[in-house]
Order: C-alpha cells, then sequence, then structure tokens
C-alpha cells in the first residue's frame, strides 16, 4: 500500500525553482534513498512531504489523506512523522530535555518521557551524557542526539536528509544500523537523501535519481546504474564512457550501433536513431593478445593512450577509433604490463552496452 | 611633585569619598540605577513582546519596520529629550503628568530611548535561531505556539544581552536626562549630569568619583554580558 503519493509537485522560492513535476510513491515499510548531486532538489522534496512547507503546486496524500483540503490536520500527519537533517541540531539544553522535546510536544506525561527518553539513549550509546549539555557534544554525537530525538516519538514515516554527510564512520555506522533495524522489526517507512551513491545502495530497496529539481528515474539501485535513462543520471552514477553513435540494424535481439567508424553490438533495443552508448568502466576487459574463447559479442583491437592510477584501480584510456576509458584493478594492469603506446583487444558484452537517446546537451 | 596638581589631588579625594559612601555619592548612585533599571525594565516588557511579535508575523512593510529601528539605535539623545521635553511640558500634551523634572519622566525619556534597541535586538536574537533549527521544530511535531516558544527559549541569551545592552545605553546616557530632568539636586541628579555639572565647575573630585561608578556600572554591565554570551 502506498504510504506516500505525489504527483506533479512543483516548488520554488521566488525565482528559484526547487521543484519540478516531481511524482514519487513510496510503500509502507519501503526504504527509499533518493540519490542526486548537491541542489538537485533532494531537501526541499523531503521537507515537502514531511508537511514542513507547502508545495505551491501538485497533489500529495501522506497517509492516504490528500493533504491539499485538509490544511488543519497537518500538525496531527506531521507528529507520525519525523525528520533527521543534515546537521547535527542540538537545542542549548541538556541532552534529556533535547531527545524530551517531540513526545512534550504531544503532551506524553512525565513518567512515559522519562522511560522512553533513557530508552531512547541507550540505544544510540548515549546514556552517559543525559545529563549534559547537549551543544557541549562532538558532532557524531550532536547527530545521535537528533536521531534519539526523532525515535522516542515513534515515527511511521521517517525521512533522513543526508544523515550522515558530515560524520565519522562510526557514528554513520550506528545510524545505518538503527535504521535498518526499525525497518526491518517496526516496518517504518524510510526515506533518505544521499550524495553517496554506495548508501543508497547499502540502504534502499529502491532508489530515486534526482536531478535538476525533478525525479528522473526510479527503480532498483542495480537498473539505475547499469541502465541510467539519459546521460546526466549517467554522469552522476559515475559512468566514464558515453559516447555519440548511430543506430545501424537490429537483429536478433542485438542492436548494431556504429561510433567512430567502428561497430557495436548492444542488448539494448534502439530508443533512437541518433543514441548514446552508455559503457561502465569497469565492463570494458583488456587482454594482451586476441582472446581465443571470449563470449563477449564486442572483440576488437585499441591501443593504450593515457593510464591514470585511482587506487585501487587504474584508469586506462585506449583508443579504437573512439576513446573508451576501461577501469580495472592496480593488480591486474600490473599483469597485462601495461605502458602508453602499447597494443591491447578489449572484450565487452553486448548486455553492458547501453543505449540513450542522444539529446541536446 | 604631585603636590597642588588638581587632578592627582582630585583623584586621591574621589577615591575618599566612595570609601567614606560619601551621601551626596551614594544617593546620585542609587538614584542612577533606580532610573535606568526601571526604564530598562519597563522597555523590554514592551519591546521584547514586539519585537517578537515583528519577527514572528509577516505584515506589508516588515523590512522597512526592521530597517527603521536599527536606524533608531544610533538616535542622538538631545533629540529624544527635546521632543520628550516638548510632550511632557505645560504647552505638550502630556504636560498635565507633571512629569517634567521629576524621576518619573526621565524614567519616560530613557524608556523612548531604548525601546527601538531593545526592539531591534529581540528582532535580530530570534533571527539568530537558523532555518534549519526552525524546521527541526517543526518536523518534531510542534503546534504554532510551541514552535514560538522554543524559538524564544531557544533566543534567550541573545534577548538577555540585548536587554543588557539597553540598560547599559541608558545609565551612560546624558543629554536627554539633562533635558527632562533638570539636573535639580536632591531630586533628578544622576551619575551623567552630576559629572557634567561638576566638571564645569572645576569639582574635580566629585566628577571623578561619579566616574570611577558609572565606569564600574559599565564594567560590570559588561561582565554579565559576556558570562550570557559564553552560554
Amino acid at each position: 500500500m502506498a504510504i506516500i503519493e505525489a504527483h506533479g509537485i512543483r516548488k520554488s522560492y521566488g525565482s528559484l525553482l526547487a521543484l519540478h513535476d516531481v511524482d514519487l510513491t513510496v510503500g509502507e515499510g519501503e526504504i527509499l534513498a533518493l540519490i542526486g548531486p548537491s541542489g538537485s532538489g533532494k531537501s526541499t522534496l523531503l521537507r515537502v512531504l514531511d508537511l514542513i512547507e507547502p508545495a505551491d503546486e501538485g497533489r500529495l496524500s501522506v497517509f492516504g489523506i490528500e493533504v491539499a483540503s485538509e490544511r488543519g490536520s497537518w500538525l496531527d500527519l506531521r507528529r507520525r512523522m519525523g525528520m533527521l537533517f543534515q546537521r547535527p541540531i542540538v537545542f542549548n539544553a541538556s541532552v534529556y530535555d533535547n531527545v524530551a522535546m517531540g513526545l512534550r510536544y504531544r503532551r506524553a506525561s512525565g513518567e512515559e518521557i522519562d522511560r522512553r527518553v533513557k530508552e531512547a539513549l541507550e540505544a544510540v550509546g548515549l546514556s552517559r551524557y543525559i545529563k549534559s549539555r547537549a551543544t557541549d557534544l562532538s558532532g557524531g554525537e550532536q547527530q545521535r542526539v537528533a536521531l534519539s530525538r526523532v525515535l522516542v516519538t515513534d515515527p511511521e514515516i521517517l525521512f533522513l536528509d543526508e544523515p550522515t554527510a558530515n560524520l565519522d564512520p562510526t557514528s554513520t555506522a550506528t545510524i545505518e544500523e538503527i535504521v535498518m533495524r526499525l525497518n526491518r522489526e517496526a516496518g517504518m517507512t524510510v526515506l533518505i537523501s544521499t550524495h553517496d551513491l554506495a548508501q543508497g545502495q547499502r540502504l534502499a530497496h529502491r532508489v530515486g535519481v534526482m536531478i535538476e529539481g525533478t525525479i528522473a528515474q526510479t527503480g532498483a539501485s542495480s537498473d539505475v546504474f547499469r541502465a541510467p535513462k539519459d546521460r546526466r543520471i549517467a554522469r552522476f552514477v559515475g559512468v566514464q564512457n558515453i559516447i555519440p553513435g548511430r543506430v545501424v540494424s537490429r537483429t536478433e535481439g542485438l542492436t548494431t550501433v556504429e561510433a567512430g567508424g567502428r561497430q557495436i553490438l548492444s542488448a539494448t533495443p534502439p530508443p533512437a536513431d541518433e543514441v548514446e552508448i552508455v559503457i561502465r568502466g569497469e565492463d570494458v576487459s583488456l587482454h594482451r593478445r586476441e582472446p581465443m574463447h571470449e563470449e563477449a559479442e564486442n572483440l576488437f583491437p585499441a591501443m593504450v593512450t593515457r593510464i591514470e592510477p585511482a587506487a585501487p584501480f587504474v584508469n586506462v584510456t585506449i583508443s579504437c577509433g573512439c576513446d573508451l576509458v576501461a577501469l580495472v584493478t592496480a593488480r591486474r594492469g600490473d599483469a597485462l604490463g601495461l605502458r602508453e603506446g602499447m597494443g591491447v583487444w578489449i572484450s565487452l558484452q553486448a548486455k553492458a552496452v547501453h543505449l540513450i537517446p542522444l539529446t541536446g546537451h | 611633585m604631585v603636590n597642588g596638581n588638581p587632578i592627582i589631588e582630585g583623584f586621591i579625594e574621589a577615591i575618599e569619598l566612595i570609601i567614606a559612601l560619601d551621601p551626596q555619592v551614594v544617593e546620585i548612585t542609587i538614584r542612577s540605577l533606580y532610573v535606568s533599571l526601571t526604564a530598562t525594565f519597563f522597555a523590554a516588557l514592551i519591546a521584547l513582546p514586539i519585537g517578537a511579535f515583528i519577527y514572528f508575523y509577516d505584515f506589508r512593510g516588515k523590512h522597512a519596520v526592521v530597517s527603521l529601528l536599527q536606524t533608531l539605535y544610533a538616535l542622538p539623545t538631545v533629540i529624544v529629550g527635546l521632543v520628550m521635553f516638548l510632550m511632557l511640558s505645560n504647552i505638550g500634551p502630556f504636560g498635565f503628568l507633571r512629569l517634567l523634572y521629576t524621576p518619573g519622566g526621565m524614567i519616560v525619556t530613557q524608556t523612548v530611548l531604548i525601546i527601538p534597541l531593545l526592539m531591534g535586538l529581540t528582532v535580530s536574537a530570534l533571527s539568530g535561531i537558523d532555518r534549519d533549527k526552525r524546521y527541526t521544530i517543526t518536523a518534531l511535531g510542534a503546534s504554532r505556539l510551541q514552535t514560538i516558544m522554543t524559538i524564544i527559549s531557544e533566543a534567550r541569551f541573545a534577548v538577555m544581552a540585548g536587554v543588557l545592552l539597553g540598560f547599559g545605553r541608558a545609565i551612560a546616557e546624558v543629554g536627554s536626562v539633562m533635558i527632562v530632568g533638570g539636573n535639580i539636586r536632591g531630586a533628578t541628579r544622576v551619575l551623567t549630569t552630576a559629572i557634567t555639572l561638576n566638571t564645569s565647575m572645576a569639582n574635580y573630585s566629585l566628577s571623578i568619583a561619579l566616574g570611577i561608578i558609572l565606569l564600574s556600572v559599565a564594567l560590570g554591565v559588561n561582565i554579565a554580558l559576556s558570562l550570557v554570551q559564553r552560554r
């Protein structure tokens, strides 16, 4: 069942358009990661969904309630959700009073507050700081205070806005672990925004890529990584090779594309006549001589033009009519005896060659 | 060689006056503190809620109001004195209150003088609560009233610092209390006006004694301010 449904969300600040045409459905108990570059509108979208700020246009329903016609119920709806922000935010009061804030707003009894605050601080490993002034703690500790402040209110939907962007690995791991456990055990729905692709992959059941104020693609993280829908998404998910080409023919499930005078086979149905070929560097294999039993559909000789270390990998630029970047492990690079100007063979599976329509930019 | 130097002699005499708790020095100091503390109290009573209102409610011309307040920080005190004198004098609209040349009139004048400062500093103290903190309060499920209370409580030290600055300006001020109070001995003479008068009469020891006290009050305010700001 969908717990959040948004259609055509639009939001601007003065002349700055922050969100446009956002369509998003989030299922109950799902972890969805919004990934995208800084300034792509991830934080704004989370605030709109958490009913902190109203959208200018569009339809939004949360817990099955259309929010536009129910302004009076926003406070009640908001109290069923919680949000953790990128910058650790604590108030100038004790750790205890910080964590108790949400419960006090909900007029919980003193006893209940006491019990739940202590439990929550136990869970994030900060019991010993219960009486300390929250502003005296380190950034990582403050963020854990902020997390327990959200969690004591038992939110049904948890929004995390780049929650670990400024944190050390230990605090990051603690926070990720707590979030995963709450999702698994309590069925909490989680929306997390991050510019860390690996974090998105690690935590989320599904990712949405935000580019320039809208959700450009949603799907399993492997789909987004292997089959980005357009050039901007491809760039963001770290595709090294985006090469313009032209579709020549389509036979037996394989599309032939011509690029730089060379024909490349792709398993993607042609999206247009003029296309761009998207190839991840790690899918390009290098060989010293022509491989005899290679099953890859694409196999051709090429020349190494540039070698660039990117530990523990090496970026190898090879020329074969067009320039391709291959990502090989440093060890494999040594074994091949790579040097600039040497001839190599490259193999590339048709499945690893993704096609997108050629766009203006 | 120091013998006969009126400054050195005045300084020594001034210390004696303070240590001996000279009745005139004590009386002037107490009146000064009474007038300025009362004025600060009433100014805070008026300026803090209005400052909070200006911050929390959006209305047309809000920006202009805040700019105006900041301009009024530097309001020349003699102008305030002149306007208040005209208001409180027999020819003015509030002449019937008979406040001219009384401590009451001085309190009203100092209150008017520091209200813009307190209002402006309250607005900026509340504005010091950044956007992310306000989002956090909203996200935690605070109602409108709970939001306002949390923001005020979070800005409490900055607001207190503003009140202390207002008191500092009130007690150090000379022009308007001179005009409205009239510097009448035993009635409306305060630290600043007494220093002005005694200096012009070459009565340096009393001036220096009162100056030392005024400086100590200012120092005390500063110490309190830094304690508050360290929180």
